[in-house]
């Protein structure tokens, strides 16, 4: 795509604006593009965790206003020449939020609300610290004998120069997450956190790094604006314009597209010039309030929303989706087969071995003391009645949950207890009985996840893309790469799991509950995929309710009834023995 | 740092419970509309402050006693509140969007009192802020007093309803499963109008109770969300009784603070008790 393009035309339209001083303007009107330009370093930096993983926060204040002390303080009290200060102060900035985000962070319940409400308290916090310590202790700093640096013909031109060069290296940083591995990573996030982790997502760090870079763009322009309104005081910076208008600028832009707050921005700050006469005052918070809360109301999704929405192609890979019909259907190519390369049936090899695992909730044993192999090469059905533990063993094995106790042996590695993320990497993929896609990325980029983060994992969204596209060619979902997910119907949601567990080329990979609400022609189809996957070396332990798959694709059968064991071997032998007819058939048959 | 006197030291547990009465009255609505609406409603401060403001126009201005301007800003704001739901339910907001929803409120109501009553703090010389009790060496100033009763009263008797009556049990039906409760005949419809009426009624007594007793300035609701979210947090959302048992334990904790140390570090109080909660019982808030 235009992958140059932007970046090129953000140059161009950088340096433009760069001569505009060199012509002689009113002051004026280069301190009304320096506001401009200011909100949109704030806003396109706040965009980068809070509209790309979706964590809002109300604190951007604090970051920014951390960047303004510690500019004012070294280039006022210490004396630094003020172009030094600034690389300080965005790695103060950085610094602070790194560490508000490794403690909020790692709580697990923190989701969005938490977050926002818990950095809003972080900017009276930081303020509180700031005007009882000697950094301010209450008067205020005064800029006013800090040299400016004489970039432009005057003072108010070099400032303007210095915000114009944070903006367009706010542009270009968010511009390229946005269309990296790491920016999809984000995305990611923003959509199911606990999906994106499985995926091999490593959530935490990922959060980490995106705050930690929004916190430093924001405190270079803290930095600047220090010098621009050379008398600092809390009150000024601490207060929740910044935060207000940040969000507002964002929400009407749109969160998901880079440019997207810049184009709030400017949205923005042109409306309260017109209503205001460009004084940020009384009637301005009042302005911003309403259309905030119109936008939300109305355009919950952005300018930049409508119009990703409305371009959104459909077809775009030509032909319509075939539909799955094993007799005359297209046959894809095979992808090329993951490394290691049975052929069927299961070797004597053992690929996982679980050892007295347990799992309980609040005393309800979930999982007692389960031990099983999984040999390399089969096809190892997972049988129980409903709340027998099939999908707590998943869930367990996959990382979603912690085990109570035991040991889970991937490879000679024990696995238990790490992060999922680190399980998927190790080599296991799991399916969703529910199917759970990233609803806002597209079908090829919810696969190129898997592929990018998962097993031995790819370094750039266009490999990434490109193996998607092969496993969706073998999912018969190539037709529907360019759509979201929302657009699937149920089976070919299933299958987009699917695309998913496989685009890492796992060693072993869970399946929960494919085939529950396919049609039986839709379950032919999908019991010879699953076989040719295995042909191609990959494990797979397969929880199933449908007994004919079951039987048809299975080498082995281990039966679950409330948590324990009940019985293991060949298939037939298995459904014959009189403890799993009274136990599992009895019950389901009833 | 000098260790202050005992008479200093009980003065300033009072003043704490005082003060946590009234975080406690705050939170009360608040915590109920998160826990029971999913509402995360930040206009609440401003339907403090918007009715603190109009009890100090008529008790200053028009010479009504304080406590009777209630009988107007109740109706008031009950009205508020229930068109600020009226927004949300038929917008069907997520919590989240409700967030950033009426904190686009508080910033417009912020500037109508700031275009009404300037940016300028304003204080209430009513005939309560003078009378005082004396209790041996302490003193009970009357509005703070009446604060704390209103809060007590109001948190047991929203406790109750919601304990005993068929109404209170409708309500938590409905935030535990809202399709289920629906199919059991409950009309959540009228339950949630009700229920968030109620909520920013209390908001309003509270901003009553706050014009009694301090100074108030448009910019000054903001100084409250973090407390007040750490009580409702701390105590639990959807619970009656929590926020005012944690606003006390907050307000007692930040006035030791203020008395041990200096009266501007008392913010960082509520923050230390967020993080600890949220480290210690994440569980709670969901």
């Amino acid at each position: 795509m235009s992958s140059r393009r932007v970046p090129a035309g953000l140059l161009v339209a950088g340096l433009l604006m760069g001569a505009l001083p060199f012509l002689k303007l009113p002051a004026f009107y280069e301190s009304f593009l320096y506001l401009a330009l200011f909100w949109i370093v704030l806003a396109t930096s706040w965009n980068i965790l809070s509209g790309y993983a979706g964590y809002f926060s109300f604190g951007h204040g604090a970051f920014f206003g951390a960047g303004v002390y510690t500019s004012a303080t070294l280039a006022a009290k210490f004396n630094w020449p003020f172009l030094w200060t600034l690389p300080v102060a965005a790695l103060v900035a950085a610094a602070i939020g790194v560490g508000v985000g490794a403690v909020v962070f790692r709580v697990r319940g923190v989701r969005g609300e938490v977050f926002a409400l818990l950095t809003l308290a972080v900017t009276f916090v930081l303020a509180t610290i700031i005007g009882n310590t000697p950094i301010d202790g209450g008067p205020g700093v005064y800029l006013n004998a800090v040299p400016v640096p004489r970039l432009g013909p005057s003072p108010t031109s070099s400032l303007y120069l210095m915000m114009l060069a944070a903006a367009m290296l706010t542009l270009l940083v968010s511009w390229a997450i946005r269309h990296s591995r790491f920016g999809a990573g984000l995305f990611a996030i923003h959509d199911d956190e606990d999906a994106a982790e499985v995926m091999g997502v490593p959530t935490y760090r990922w959060k980490l790094a995106a705050l930690a870079v929004s916190c430093a763009l924001a405190g270079l322009a803290g930095g600047i604006h220090a010098l621009f309104i050379s008398y600092v005081t809390t009150a000024e910076t601490f207060n929740l314009t910044v935060p207000l208008t940040v969000v507002l600028m964002s929400i009407l832009g749109g969160t998901r597209h880079w440019a997207g707050p810049a184009i709030g921005t400017v949205a923005i700050t042109c409306l309260l010039f017109a209503f205001t006469g460009g004084e940020y005052a009384v009637l301005g918070k009042g302005a911003i309030g309403l259309i905030l809360v119109i936008g939300i109301l109305f355009m919950p999704e952005g300018v930049m929303g409508f119009r990703a929405f409305a371009r959104t192609p459909r077809g775009v890979m030509g032909s319509p989706p075939p539909r799955p019909s094993p007799s005359r259907g297209r046959v894809p190519a095979d992808p090329p087969p993951p490394p290691g390369e049975g052929r069927g049936g299961g070797t004597s090899e053992v690929l996982l071995d679980v050892r007295g695992l347990s799992k309980s909730f609040r005393g309800l044993k979930a999982l007692s003391n389960v031990s099983l192999q999984v040999r390399k090469g089969e096809i190892l059905g997972l049988l129980g009645p409903n709340g027998s533990g099939k999908s707590t063993f998943i869930n367990v094995v996959s990382g979603h949950y912690l085990p109570n106790g035991g040991e889970v042996w991937l490879d000679g590695r024990n696995i238990a207890g790490l992060p999922a993320h680190e399980i998927a990497r190790a080599g296991i993929a799991r399916t969703y009985q529910i199917p759970r896609p990233f609803a806002q990325m597209t079908v090829l980029d919810n696969v190129a996840i898997a592929a990018m983060y998962a097993g031995r994992g790819l370094p750039s969204l266009e490999a990434g893309r490109r193996e998607a596209m092969q496993w969706l060619e073998f999912t018969h979902l190539a037709g529907k790469a360019h759509s979201l997910p929302g657009e699937l119907n149920l089976h070919q949601r299933k299958f987009l799991e699917l695309a998913r567990a496989l685009a890492s080329r796992p060693k072993l990979v869970l399946l929960d509950e494919v085939l529950c609400g396919l049609t039986p022609t839709e379950i032919q189809f999908a019991v010879e995929q699953i076989r040719r996957i295995r042909d191609q070396g990959t494990t797979i332990v397969f929880v199933e309710h449908v007994m004919d798959a079951v039987m048809a694709l299975t080498d082995r059968l281990v039966v679950f009834d409330q948590g324990v064991m009940l019985a293991e071997g060949a298939p037939r032998e298995v459904m014959q023995s009189p403890a799993v007819m009274s136990a599992y058939l009895g019950m389901a048959h009833a | 740092m000098s260790f202050p006197s005992w008479t200093l030291l009980s003065q300033s547990v009072l003043s704490g419970v005082f003060a946590g009465a009234l975080y406690g009255l705050l939170g009360l609505g608040l915590g109920l509309s998160w826990g029971l609406l999913r509402t995360i409603n930040l206009a609440h401060f401003a339907f403090a402050f918007l009715s603190a403001y109009i009890c100090y126009q008529l008790a200053a201005v028009s010479h009504v006693d304080p406590l009777l301007t209630l009988a107007g800003i109740v109706p008031l704001m009950f009205a508020l509140g229930a068109g600020l739901h009226w927004l949300t339910d038929r917008f069907r907001l997520t919590p989240f969007s409700s967030l950033l929803l009426t904190f686009g409120c508080m910033g417009i109501v912020e500037s109508l009192m700031q275009t009404l009553w300037t940016a300028d703090p304003r204080k209430l010389e009513s005939h309560y802020a003078e009378m005082k009790f004396r209790l041996g060496p302490l003193y009970l100033p009357i509005p703070e007093v009446l604060t704390l009763l209103l809060a007590v009263a109001i948190t047991v008797a929203v406790w109750a309803v919601l304990r005993f009556t068929d109404l209170g049990k409708a309500l938590r039906a409905s935030a535990e499963d809202a399709p289920v409760a629906a199919a059991f005949g409950i009309n959540q419809r009228r339950n949630g109008f009700l229920l968030a009426g109620t909520c920013s009624a209390i908001a309003g007594i509270a901003g009553v109770c706050i014009a009694l007793s301090s100074s108030i300035s448009p910019s000054q609701m903001y100084a409250w969300v973090g407390v007040v979210f750490a009580a409702v947090m701390l105590g639990g959302l959807g619970s009656a009784l929590g926020p005012l048992l944690a606003g006390i334990v907050i307000g007692v904790s930040e006035a030791v603070t203020m008395a041990v140390t200096s009266p501007s570090w008392a913010p960082l109080v509520s923050f230390t008790l967020l993080i600890l909660i949220l480290l210690l019982r994440p569980g709670r808030i969901r």
